[in-house]
């Protein structure tokens, strides 16, 4: 169902143009970014248009900068990477062998190295093999050096989520296993226009991040983004949408979604805030404690399986800080404890329906 | 070549792949192996034109993508009908693929075990006809005084670990030709991608006593700020990568780093240390196939000392040690009797040069025998003879060998060694105290350098952590300072 309207949404272009303008004159223009004039919008382009934006610049601005990965040398299976073999050669843009643990290893030394290492993973379904490097060695390699080393300029780029036909291997949203890894970052972007402002921050972030892309808007979401080099910043939150009800929060394709519940709910007269928490760790908890403290209830809601979820994180933390102010129990609406199912996708997903529901049973309770 | 060639002919002769057994015998594989892979019976002649035609298809297929070479290639052999010489060999990526008539399996092994190279006899004589690089008398001697400082401060820094000074130590007992002739044969530049049985390695490069002391005490002056365990020495200034206790997660990075200092065109390699066991990780083979692939300057140095903690070789792989596998990705290498340092040192040295001149990896299998317990958590009697490391830790001494060279070439001196031995002995004791009295690393420093800046979840819990040792400050170490 949510799956269906989605896909509609995006074709008319409509949900994913106006949170991208909301997003653009809300709190995360300037920061970081170089100045530009409000509203001068630039192409309307999809997400891995965007994306591959971002790469060019991240490659053209900074001669240090690799992109490789599966396939990525004649685009990619996504198209992020088209175009980048040949205007910056196969020596900087290059495929790698089929080995995601390889990937990452050879990444972290390239990064331990004074370099951008931009290391792609086709799917986020296929990290695991990576899940060794990525957690004891990238996300280790400052602290247990005492500083000496670090692979600060490391990224990892991967598509997640559903895409509607990805069953259990090109469906999975596995964020909250990266959550619990001091040490990393872990971004998800929700539109084309934070995709490029999001991906240039993250590569050029002296961290080690994990950059999750929504593979279901590479096509589907489109809005003006700037042409010139911008960055937005890391964790903080932004409130795409002011409300006093209810409060609720996502990240990268859960949004459209929950925009879409906020604009049912206000229909039934109930007035929603939606945060879009961008950056998972390390996150911007006084952003979402702010707005819990004058709305008073809190509903969580992405596709990864509920239990366990960063959803639990987020929940509890609003809990420690804002118990006196909730007047209801923290609503989460997440995926099924389920692996991620082919034909019951629809049942799987944490629809507009069932966040509405939880919606009006917090708000009603 | 010769036996490619034969193929070749062979498969030339044959009434094309229907015959079962004609032509001559070419059996390459067949060469010093003493039980050939058996000979299936021919498959039903539908089956084997279904293959043929398959092959067709792939030769099209090929051919329109292949390189100008491989069309070249293909010109010479009589592409009658365009089909490339289909029914001798096929245009196929990397190269022409004769065919055969025969259903031969690739034998597991070679026979007769890849020899491995020596240049000092059990007597520390150079063996007549030996070829190595050349070392001069100050090399040879800083080599042979730092093998020794390597022993002496493996056993101090054990005996402290038995006394309970330090919590945890690993020794490199029966390795320190390894350790230093590898040393010794790189430049400063090259970057160390160190398991953590090679400390030899660092001492070379100019770590001091001190500085290993410090890292093993924890204190305050300890690069690493007291995070990690014992003998996980790190140093940027020394180009040495900080050791990690996961097996083999260093080695494709040692491809990335290889890879960067191509890029930068500076004239120097990468090179990874890691044991026998360590060649049955995913990481071993990712990075080699990545080296080989990436054509990456980096020199993988497996120490084969037989033993992973308890388990053998025997038990770890079945093939010919570890050198025949580079083989398999394409990457050359050699066997080197690891006890042998004049031997590592010209083994590394060549290996370096073509690492770096040609732009490839390396395989470097030095086998040698861990003298000591895999760390002093282990009590290696418990599974393997004490008659066989004592014959390793006397007879197969590499220290002793190399030292009989020294001396056979007028360059030492009993007196001299007595003199290091106990010069060395005073400097560990001497650095052990200081490392010791020193102050540990403050607990600010529990919340640095997870990211180059302190977040604010962290400054959260820095300040929680505080109040609670202000109300149980008996619950915590005391000299940490707070």
């Amino acid at each position: 169902m949510a799956a269906r309207a989605l896909r509609e949404a995006g074709r008319r272009r409509g949900w994913a143009a106006e949170v991208g303008r909301r997003c653009f004159s809300g709190g995360s223009a300037g920061a970081a970014v170089p100045e530009r004039k409000e509203g001068g919008g630039g192409k309307s382009v999809n997400l891995f248009t965007a994306v591959n934006q971002a790469l060019h610049i991240a490659l053209d601005t900074d001669p240090r900068a690799y992109v490789f990965g599966e396939d990525v040398g004649f685009g990619g299976v996504f198209r992020c990477t088209t175009g980048l073999a040949d205007r910056f050669g196969k020596n900087r843009v290059f495929n790698t062998p089929l080995c995601e643990q390889g990937i990452a290893g050879f990444a972290i030394g390239l990064a331990a190295m004074g370099n951008r290492a931009i290391a792609e993973i086709q799917f986020a379904d296929y990290i695991f093999p990576a899940f060794d490097q990525i957690v004891n060695e990238a996300a280790k390699f400052r602290y247990r050096s005492g500083n000496e080393f670090n692979c600060g300029g490391l990224t990892i780029r991967t598509p997640y989520g559903a895409v509607g036909h990805g069953g259990h291997y090109h469906s999975q949203s596995p964020e909250a296993f990266f959550c619990h890894v001091p040490g990393l970052k872990v971004i998800i972007p929700r539109s084309p226009r934070e995709a490029k402002g999001l991906l240039l921050a993250s590569i050029r972030d002296p961290n080690p991040v994990v950059f999750f892309e929504p593979k279901w808007l590479y096509r589907l979401s489109v809005e003006e983004v700037p042409e010139e080099d911008y960055m937005l910043p890391l964790s903080q939150a932004e409130v795409i949408r002011k409300g006093s009800d209810i409060t609720l929060i996502g990240w990268g394709a859960q949004l459209a979604v929950l925009k879409e519940a906020c604009e049912d709910a206000e229909k039934d007269g109930v007035s929603c805030e939606l945060i879009d928490l961008k950056t998972l760790i390390p996150w911007d908890k006084e952003t979402v404690e702010a707005s819990v403290k004058k709305t008073g209830k809190l509903l969580v809601s992405h596709e990864a399986p509920i239990t366990g979820g960063f959803g639990a994180e987020i929940a509890a933390s609003i809990a420690e800080r804002c118990f006196q102010r909730l007047e209801a129990p923290v609503a989460r609406v997440c995926g099924l404890d389920t692996p991620f199912p082919l034909v019951y996708e629809p049942f799987y997903m944490p629809t507009k329906n069932k966040v509405l529901d939880a919606i009006k049973a917090t708000v009603n309770y | 070549m010769a036996a490619m060639w034969l193929a070749r002919r062979a498969a030339r002769r044959l009434p094309p792949l229907l015959s079962r057994h004609g032509g001559e015998p070419t059996r390459p594989w067949f060469l010093g192996s003493t039980a050939p892979p058996p000979v299936l019976g021919s498959p039903p002649l539908p089956a084997v034109e279904r293959i043929f035609r398959r092959g067709f298809c792939s030769v099209r297929r090929f051919a329109g993508e292949s390189s100008a070479a491989a069309a070249a290639a293909a010109d010479e052999e009589e592409p009658e009908n365009g089909f490339a010489g289909g029914d001798q060999a096929i245009d196929f990526p990397g190269g022409k693929v004769s065919f055969m008539a025969e259903m031969n399996f690739l034998p597991e092994s070679h026979g007769e075990r890849i020899k491995c190279y020596r240049v000092l006899d059990d007597d520390g004589k150079t063996i007549s006809g030996s070829r190595f690089q050349e070392v001069s008398k100050e090399v040879a001697l800083k080599m042979y005084s730092e093998m020794v400082t390597l022993q002496i401060m493996d056993n101090i820094f054990y005996e402290a670990q038995r006394q309970g000074r330090i919590s945890f130590y690993l020794t490199s007992n029966g390795e320190e030709a390894i350790n230093i002739a590898s040393a010794a044969a790189l430049s400063i530049d090259d970057i160390v991608l160190p398991q953590y049985r090679e400390p030899g390695v660092l001492m070379w490069r100019g770590f001091t006593l001190q500085e290993f002391a410090n890292q093993c005490f924890g204190n305050n002056m300890d690069y690493g700020k007291g995070r990690q365990m014992p003998i996980h020495y790190g140093s940027n200034r020394l180009n040495y990568f900080t050791v990690s206790s996961p097996i083999a997660t260093q080695l494709p990075h040692a491809v990335g780093a290889a890879y960067s200092l191509k890029m930068d065109k500076k004239d120097a390699c990468a090179i990874t240390y890691f044991g026998d066991g360590g060649t049955s990780e995913g990481d071993f083979h990712a990075a080699l196939n990545f080296a080989a692939v990436m054509e990456a300057p980096v020199i993988f140095f497996c120490r084969n000392n037989g033993w992973a903690i308890s388990t053998p070789t025997t038990e770890q792989f079945r093939s010919d040690g570890v050198v025949i596998r580079g083989q398999a990705y394409g990457i050359r290498g050699i066997r080197v009797d690891g006890n042998d340092a004049l031997a590592v040192y010209s083994a590394v040295h060549a290996a370096r040069e073509m690492a770096i001149a040609e732009g490839r990896p390396i395989l470097v299998e030095a086998l040698t025998y861990r003298v000591g317990h895999h760390s002093t958590s282990d009590d290696s009697t418990k599974y393997r003879p004490v008659d066989e490391i004592e014959h390793w830790r006397t007879a197969r001494d590499p220290i002793s060998r190399y030292r009989k060279w020294v001396q056979g070439n007028d360059w030492w001196s009993d007196a001299e060694e007595s003199e290091l031995r106990s010069r060395v002995r005073k400097e560990l004791l001497q650095a052990i105290q200081v490392a010791e009295r020193m102050q540990k690393p403050p607990v600010a420093e529990l919340f640095t350098d997870v990211y180059d800046q302190v977040p604010s979840n962290l400054r959260e819990q820095e300040q929680l952590l505080r109040d609670t040792i202000m109300k149980h400050p008996a619950d915590y170490p005391t000299d940490v300072p707070v």
